[in-house]
């Protein structure tokens, strides 16, 4: 029962979203049956439409996991967009200095330093909740901006090639490049960027499940994102799980640098990034903090990405920011299911801790260093 | 005012709460309502308050149906209500809270000078003294209930409901409580009290209405009834109200606690140097009033408290354990039944299976495999069905979420889950609050079984009758130090409630 | 360095401090009737296009300002029905809202302006006046009346809003349902009719704060405008204790950092004599808003309630 109510919230948010997103069409003076065909229906095309499609799925994953891993944790994690720059340009940053390693050394150098750099940027924010009780929905935010500061100023004066007027760096060795599906699939060309990385997307969420509910260490992140009184009772430290749950989300946006750096681009150019970390809350809320709901939200909203294009050239009115409304009102739609939800908040939702019914025992709320805001 | 309740029904999902009540209370009486956790009593009352809406049957005030929606209704038709946790807004002061919602002066200043005048008229009538300007937050509990009589008396009740007015107080203040409500009724005032106390039902009510579950099942006039009838018809059958326990046979000291000291976040002390022991084979029981030190003290004997509030020494076994995560002291042997299971004890949306390895999660038998990371499912099942089994834990089925248990298989659920570590020392607080009664004796028997076994057992709770029928040794706790130390066979009621609040035997 | 510390900074914190003002003491209103408000960036924006766009059409800077309350204030009934009505998830239904707007000015304005976000010039007289333009002043005084008279309208919302919260009913009632809605309920207080009063109301302030942004500091009206400052003011309420007057000098006190770091450009220097790179000074008033939230929160006490939705049977 739990499960056909699993598929039928989001189905139900996923449909209001798109009658209110109809509405607002046809509020700016555009068609909605045109607008939705444009935005759903290229998708699909072989081979662009459905590899453009996975290809930006691939990011999707990512961010989705990485926004559910931590949510399953009791942490909001809005800061994927700036982990996953600081993690891209660390990612091109190895493929760059290390440029003469052979393949089989240096991708999973890139790798590592593109996880790496991910979960130490969203570390930051788990110490200070950890430390001192910051809520990270702020702290995570203001990271964004340094992060695109600090990565926009080391490409911009150390990493840009002479002469070069892109904001981008130079290209990463060739050992570092991922193949291309293209290479394995008939039909499918080398010149659409879907790759290898998108199957290390996928594997994520097999990984990601399995850590949650098959280990120990996912036992304790789910328990203290429930609750972290009762963890720490049953001998959790709460500190070490907030910086450790946020290291792994931080480390899962990371590998949108995989993708991107190693798999499309080969080098990192600054802006790449098309709200992927906001909308990995999207994809994690749509599909239920759960890795393979993440998949199937990820593909919606990829599905969504690329109809924009299409609906930015051929309306007249509309431009592609609808997506991002979409986005927005799935959010809000999915979060406002709360109320149909039997008792207390449902798991894996954080941000703010609600009152147990029934007993209320002695418990206050939490004051201090909890980090209200 | 004379209140009635005809054919009340309330249904909370697949939970039928009040299922046809037909209660009378005649007016300038005090009347008790009884019933295990669960019986329906609060409900039933907090219906007649407008926090809740029956289902169907109708409420009549001195004759007259009236359609109390909300708690506004009630008050405009004379009824007040003080609440089993205070209804108080902590950083307001007493004026403030007393006013909330009534507030005099205009909709743009608020007479607070008038406020104060008219409480310190109130307070002298119904000699019920309290600083109108102090904040509640800084007041003790006898104070904070004085507010919240106050509070209805300032909106003119003429029907007063109290439920479980007397579990934070200690037998002396449940003296004075009860002259307070034989002042009200002398004034014309009707009480209603909502209770599981039998005594004090006998003590200070006229008549007394008995539900089970949610259902009315005896009206008596409290002259005319005795404890273990009440009993019989709170639960159905004839209840044991005293555990039978052969005397200890204490052995080799287990916990020894030495100046034990723990900080308090505004620079007081919420324990103050208190040293004890306890032994294996004997049940050391805690008694007070809570918020003296109780909850800290368990906690800190649990590992859950920062180490800089802490100091004084802990040794178990003979070694130094203050320096020991809560892990490690669980590891070590030493099982903890936390006061607030929802808080504390509880992953509620897990299921039972998952909340029998919470603490033991970890490692074998839970975790099995390469690195003992993989968590071991059928190993764990076993676990779960074990503890269920063994503990009555209803329904007997380890998928289901914690939540969808009720108090008291909840609470057998965490016993059960501590008992089988097994422990070398058990910390167990407030072991039967909201448990139904047949559940408490089922705790209390396994209770004494594990003393038997030979586990050490420090057992703190705030009710007197349970904390002086299991312990061997009783320490009474007041501010934070041990006020004395009584053998609790032998010593009154009057006596420990001397202890408890800081006089001296 | 004396350079640096002159009137113009003093001014330059009034004008930089103004919408966080508006913002953060908007915020209060919500959160001390115990919802969460993380959506004051996507209201503020919300204020800032509505003016933008107002003001062009109808060349009044008056009309804007009450168009951009009215738009923030609906946005803002929309995040409370969602967030009381429907017990979202406060953090999570504010993100909505942020995310919502950051598309959604972007499709208004590209249909109305064909523009891809942004809205068209306003002129120079159709913009929120500074005092100097409304009082007749010397010519000499001049200078020290050029503040907008939204800064000043901030300050008296302070005022109002310290005297509103603790000499009134209805503050005394706002505050007794942001820390306990049980005893509120229990009092005969419409606990969530309070609460919907405050999230409306930090609507309204936060769009002014947000109009200030497109049409007192600027001209029109640019994608993302707001940079985070929605943030930054909720740090400054945190950071303010969720008391008025705090709060206002806890905007001061970023507002301050903020124009320090605008008048470091271009005067300090590397050691090498460059310039210090623009992306250092960007950076600035984000790190200062994470070090004080890391260093004050600890003492901060927030309003009991915050972030839990009252439900009446649970």
């Amino acid at each position: 029962m739990k499960v056909l109510r699993d598929l039928f919230f989001p189905l139900i948010a996923v449909a209001c979203a798109f009658l209110v997103g109809a509405l607002i069409v046809l509020l700016v003076g555009d068609s909605p049956v045109e607008t939705y065909r444009l935005l759903l229906g290229s998708a699909f095309s072989w081979p662009d439409g459905i590899g453009y499609t996975l290809f930006f799925a691939t990011p999707l994953i990512f961010t989705g996991l990485a926004v559910a891993v931590a949510l399953r944790g009791g942490l909001l994690n809005i800061g994927a967009e700036g982990q996953l720059y600081v993690a891209a340009f660390a990612t091109a940053w190895t493929g760059i200095t290390f440029a003469n390693l052979p393949a089989v050394l240096l991708v999973p150098l890139c790798c590592i330093a593109g996880l790496g750099g991910g979960a130490m940027w969203a570390a930051i924010p788990g110490i200070l909740k950890a430390r001192f009780g910051s809520h990270e929905v702020i702290n995570t935010i203001m990271l964004n901006f340094v992060a695109v500061a600090l990565v926009g100023y080391l490409t911009q004066y150390h990493y840009r090639m002479p002469g070069d007027p892109i904001m981008e760096t130079g290209l990463i060795g060739a050992g570092a490049h991922i193949p291309r599906l293209g290479a394995f699939i008939p039909g499918l060309p080398a010149r659409i960027p879907l790759n290898a990385a998108f199957l290390l997307a996928l594997l994520s969420c097999w990984l990601v499940y399995v850590l949650l509910w098959k280990t120990k260490w996912g036992y304790e992140i789910r328990a203290t994102g429930q609750n972290p009184a009762a963890a720490e009772y049953g001998g959790v430290s709460i500190r070490k799980e907030v910086v450790l749950t946020m290291a792994i989300s931080g480390a899962l946006a990371g590998m949108v640098g995989i993708n991107e750096v190693l798999g499309y681009r080969y080098r990192y150019y600054d802006g790449f990034s098309d709200n992927y970390g906001f909308t990995g809350i999207a994809v994690a809320l749509l599909g239920r903090n759960h890795p393979f709901g993440v998949i199937v939200a990820a593909l919606l909203f990829a599905v969504l990405q690329r109809g924009g294009v299409p609906v930015d050239a051929f309306t007249q009115l509309v431009s592609k920011d609808i997506v991002l409304i979409l986005q927005a009102l799935v959010i809000l739609f999915v979060a406002a299911e709360a109320a149909f939800r039997k008792g207390g908040r449902g798991k894996g939702e954080g941000g703010s801790r609600g009152k147990g019914e029934g007993e209320r025992g002695k418990g206050e709320g939490e004051r201090g260093k909890s980090g209200k805001i | 005012m004379k209140l009635e309740l005809r054919g009340i029904t309330k249904r909370f999902g697949a939970v039928l709460a009040n299922d046809h009540l037909d209660i009378t209370i005649p007016s300038g009486t005090i009347h008790a309502i009884v019933g295990e956790n669960g019986a329906g009593k609060s409900t039933a009352m907090r219906i007649a308050y407008g926090f809740y809406t029956a289902d169907s049957g109708e409420i009549l005030v001195n004759g007259q149906a009236r359609d109390i929606r909300a708690p506004r209704d009630a008050i405009a038709l004379g009824i007040g209500m003080v609440h089993q946790h205070f209804m108080l807004v902590r950083p307001m002061t007493v004026t403030e809270n007393i006013v909330l919602g009534a507030e005099p002066g205009s909709a743009w200043s608020l007479d607070l000078r008038k406020a104060a005048a008219s409480i310190r008229a109130l307070s002298e009538e119904f000699k019920l003294a309290v600083d109108p300007d102090a904040v509640v937050e800084d007041l003790s509990v006898g104070q904070q209930q004085r507010v919240e009589l106050l509070k209805a008396l300032y909106r003119r009740a003429e029907l007063l409901i109290l439920d479980e007015p007397t579990a934070v107080l200690t037998p002396q203040e449940v003296e004075e409580f009860f002259a307070i409500l034989r002042r009200m009724r002398g004034q014309g005032k009707t009480v209603i009290i909502i209770t599981h106390k039998l005594s004090e039902v006998l003590a200070i009510s006229d008549d007394v209405t008995v539900m089970r579950d949610g259902r009315v099942v005896g009206n008596l006039r409290t002259s005319e009834t005795n404890a273990a009838e009440l009993a019989r018809l709170m639960v159905g059958r004839d209840v044991l109200l005293r555990v039978e326990k052969r005397p200890a046979k204490a052995g080799a000291t287990v916990l020894s606690v030495r100046g034990l000291s723990i900080a308090g976040r505004d620079g007081g002390r919420r324990l103050d140097n208190v040293s004890f022991g306890v032994c294996a084979g004997e049940i050391v029981g805690v008694a007070g009033v809570e918020g003296n030190g109780q909850t800290e003290l368990i906690e800190a004997l649990a590992g859950l408290l920062p180490e800089s509030q802490v100091s004084g020494a802990i040794s178990f076994g003979g070694r130094d354990i203050r320096q020991l995560s809560a892990r490690r002291r669980r590891e070590a042997g030493i099982a903890h039944v936390p006061e607030d299971r929802h808080r504390r004890g509880l992953l509620l949306e897990f299921s039972l299976s998952e909340n029998v390895i919470l603490g033991v999660h970890y490692r074998a038998p839970a975790v099995s495999g390469l690195g003992s990371v993989l968590l071991d499912e059928p190993a764990i099942q076993r676990r779960a069905e074990l503890v269920i089994r063994e503990f009555d834990v209803r329904p007997p089925n380890a998928s289901l979420p914690a939540r969808a248990l009720s108090g008291g298989n909840q609470q057998k659920l965490i016993i059960g889950r501590e008992f089988e570590l097994p422990p070398a020392l058990l910390l167990i607080s407030q072991p039967t609050r909201g448990v139904d009664i047949g559940a408490i004796e089922f705790i209390h028997r396994k209770i004494v079984a594990l003393r038997d076994a030979g586990c050490a057992v420090l057992l703190v709770s705030a009710e007197l009758e349970e904390v002086t029928a299991l312990a061997d040794r009783l320490l009474v706790l007041h501010n934070g130090r041990v006020a004395g130390e009584v053998d609790p066979v032998r010593a009154t009621h009057e006596q420990i409630g001397l202890l408890m609040t800081g006089g001296h035997l | 360095m004396r350079s640096i510390l002159t009137l113009s900074l003093v001014f330059s914190t009034i004008r930089l401090a103004t919408p966080l003002v508006w913002a953060a003491i908007g915020g209060l209103y919500s959160e001390r009737a115990g919802v969460i408000n993380i959506a004051l960036e996507g209201l503020m924006l919300a204020g800032a296009f509505t003016a933008a766009a107002v003001t062009f059409y109808t060349h009044s800077p008056w009309a804007g300002i009450g168009a951009a309350m009215m738009a923030a204030a609906f946005f803002a009934l929309l995040l409370a029905v969602v967030c009381i009505r429907f017990k979202a998830n406060e953090v999570v239904a504010g993100t909505g809202i942020n995310i919502l707007f950051l598309g959604l000015p972007a499709v208004l304005s590209g249909a109305l302006f064909l523009s891809s976000g942004s809205t068209p010039q306003i002129p120079r007289d159709e913009l929120l006046p500074v005092l100097s333009q409304l009082l007749p002043v010397a010519t000499q005084w001049r200078v020290l009346t050029d503040v907008s008279v939204l800064s000043l309208l901030a300050l008296l919302v302070v005022a109002l809003t310290s005297y509103v919260l603790y000499r009134t009913p209805f503050g005394l009632r706002l505050r007794s349902v942001g820390e306990n809605p049980e005893a509120a309920d229990a009092a005969g207080i419409r606990v969530n009719r309070i609460r919907y009063a405050g999230v409306i109301l930090s609507g309204v302030l936060a769009g002014v704060g947000g109009a200030y942004l497109s049409i007192g500091q600027s001209s029109l009206f640019t994608r993302n405008m707001t940079a985070g400052r929605g943030f930054i003011a909720l740090a400054a309420l945190i950071f303010g204790k969720w008391r008025p007057v705090q709060t206002l000098l806890a905007c001061v006190l970023f507002g301050f950092a903020d124009a320090l770091t605008i008048q470091m450009q271009g005067v300090v220097k590397l050691p090498s004599g460059e310039d210090v790179p623009v992306q250092f000074i960007q950076m600035i008033p984000y790190i200062v808003t994470i070090v004080v939230l890391a260093g004050f929160i600890g003492q901060s006490r927030a309003p009991g309630a915050l972030g839990v939705p009252y439900d009446k049977e649970s």
